[in-house]
């Protein structure tokens, strides 16, 4: 019996888990998924709850009920990784030999890392919408905001879906306007980046769309401390930016375990990995999937989704001692919710960034550009998520392979597919 | 990519000024580019943190950004802003003539 043992059981381990599964004969190897507590979260919905249109609580399932029948389930935080002997000790003693392992224990939020972040007005002035707690703690404190100086920052990357602060200041726009306050309230996008976003053509959108809105965009800005007390942000290089209430979106790190165990992660705790066969390069047995690899890929969801279908063909290759298939080409693409029911999607992969145009054809779905149908789009994922892509099923039309067809290519673009 | 010539060698650049090839890299060229950059004279730590990114991009191929170059580097964060004010990770890789760091998106 050979043994595949699969660390975190969030959205990447769980559809490995099934996918492998679904090829692998159960007499022949055994799949077990641990994580360290029962909860799976729709991690997408936590963006809606402090404006009232989600509630945490439903956006939370059972990890086990995600699991198809045939994958062992422990929830068992885990201690530490040898790769030496290929062992997995987990915090209650229990040890997991493998044949192959499978990282897939995603990012942590480390808010302690910076200075003040969570000392005096943590969850009263100074939030995060990442975790379900801190998501609902802004819900109340919006309830609450009488207007004044709303900051958003970005203190460093990576961090998990980088649109998704974007995407909050576009809502908060929104829920000022509909609350008949937006003249009461400064709104500024705070950001390390030097424009709004990372890749050319959707930064100078994306900044377009802030301008439109009246939000104030403050650059290149390394935050070195939050002061709640005195509800400002300081930079490194000594400049301020002060602030009645502020979301913040901590650094991230690997899981903590990934640091303990030597040889598996890099300084941040993400495991190097190889970005086109998904095997860690620490280790030929370990392969990883998702938040918790160290690649120039966005960390999302729909990156761990199409990544899928790779990690479980080289694992099944890797097992019967095949060569790999070096097939994922970084593909990712996200609805980005623009505020008043709209949303626009943009596609991309490592090298094709962003582009206006149609997906997944010449005829489809406009890219790049504000629409209700996205929107829904955006809505009806959730359901697609539980039932089509955590069973390791393909959403009809979406390939794990980035479409070029249907899309404008910018010249920078051009001379990349070109070389 | 342009040309330039950064104490008296020509070297080939990127639109945002880093070198396009590292092996044209050398001390003199990188006390130019600091000066560039507004750092008047490289110290030990300055010293530090540039052969440290020439080490990392040699055995990686591609810089740290800001918060690995602190925890592996030996330099504290804040010091790290103190010697390269405009932004550790990417001036010191600038001068240490290795490309911008990806970072990540």
């Amino acid at each position: 019996m050979r043994r595949i043992v699969i660390l975190g059981g969030g959205t990447g381990g769980t559809l490995a888990a099934n996918r492998l599964r679904h090829t692998l004969p159960p007499d022949e190897v055994a799949i077990t998924v641990v994580d360290r507590n029962d909860g799976h979260v729709y991690q997408p919905g936590l963006l809606f709850v402090p404006f009232g249109l989600a509630r945490s609580g439903e956006l939370t399932r059972p990890r086990g009920e995600q699991l198809h029948p045939g994958i062992d389930y422990l929830v068992d935080p885990v201690d530490r990784v040898d790769l030496a002997s290929r062992r997995v000790s987990l915090e209650s003693g229990h040890v997991l030999p493998y044949d192959v392992l499978v990282i897939a224990s995603g990012a942590v939020l480390a808010p302690e890392e910076t200075d003040g972040l969570t000392g005096v007005g943590w969850g009263e002035k100074t939030f995060t919408f990442y975790d379900p707690t801190g998501a609902d703690a802004l819900a109340a404190a919006l309830d609450r905001f009488v207007g004044g100086r709303f900051v958003v920052n970005v203190i460093d990357l990576p961090i998990k879906c980088p649109v998704a602060p974007l995407e909050f200041c576009f809502l908060a726009d929104w829920f000022f306007r509909q609350s008949s306050m937006r003249d009461q309230v400064e709104i500024t996008y705070v950001t390390p980046l030097d424009s709004a976003f990372t890749m050319p053509v959707a930064s100078r959108r994306l900044g377009g769309m802030l301008t439109e809105r009246d939000i104030a965009l403050v650059t290149e800005f390394n935050t070195g401390e939050v002061d709640g007390a005195g509800g400002r942000l300081v930079s490194y290089d000594g400049r301020e930016v002060p602030f009645d209430l502020a979301v913040v979106v901590p650094v991230h790190n690997g899981a903590a375990y990934v640091t303990r165990s030597e040889g598996l992660g890099d300084a941040l705790g993400f495991v190097p990995t190889d970005p086109h066969t998904l095997q860690s390069s620490v280790s030929p047995d370990v392969f990883v999937i998702g938040d918790a690899a160290a690649l120039p890929v966005s960390k999302a969801g729909s990156v761990t989704h199409f990544e899928g279908e790779v990690l479980a063909e080289n694992i099944t290759r890797f097992l019967a001692g095949e060569p790999l298939d070096a097939s994922y080409d970084g593909h990712a693409n996200c609805f980005i919710e623009t505020g008043f029911s709209k949303a626009m999607l943009i596609d991309f992969n490592y090298d094709v960034e962003p582009l206006p145009g149609h997906f997944p054809g010449r005829i489809g779905v406009p890219l790049m550009k504000e629409t209700h149908l996205n929107h829904l789009g955006k809505l009806l994922f959730e359901w697609f998520y539980w039932h089509t892509l955590l069973p390791g099923r393909e959403i009809p039309g979406v390939h794990s392979v980035m479409p070029i067809a249907g899309k404008t290519l910018s010249a920078r673009t051009e001379e990349v597919l070109a070389s | 990519m342009t040309t330039d010539t950064i104490a008296g060698v020509d070297v080939d650049l990127d639109e945002e000024g880093f070198l396009v090839d590292p092996g044209q890299w050398t001390e003199d060229i990188a006390i130019e580019l600091a000066h560039r950059e507004g750092i008047a004279s490289l110290t030990d730590r300055h010293w530090q943190v540039i052969r440290f990114m020439r080490d990392e991009y040699r055995a990686k191929g591609t810089g740290p950004p800001v918060r690995a170059l602190a925890r592996t580097s030996g330099v504290p964060i804040k010091e790290l802003y103190e010697l390269f004010p405009k932004g550790p990770a990417k001036i010191a890789a600038k001068i240490a003539g290795i490309p911008k760091p990806r970072g990540c998106i």
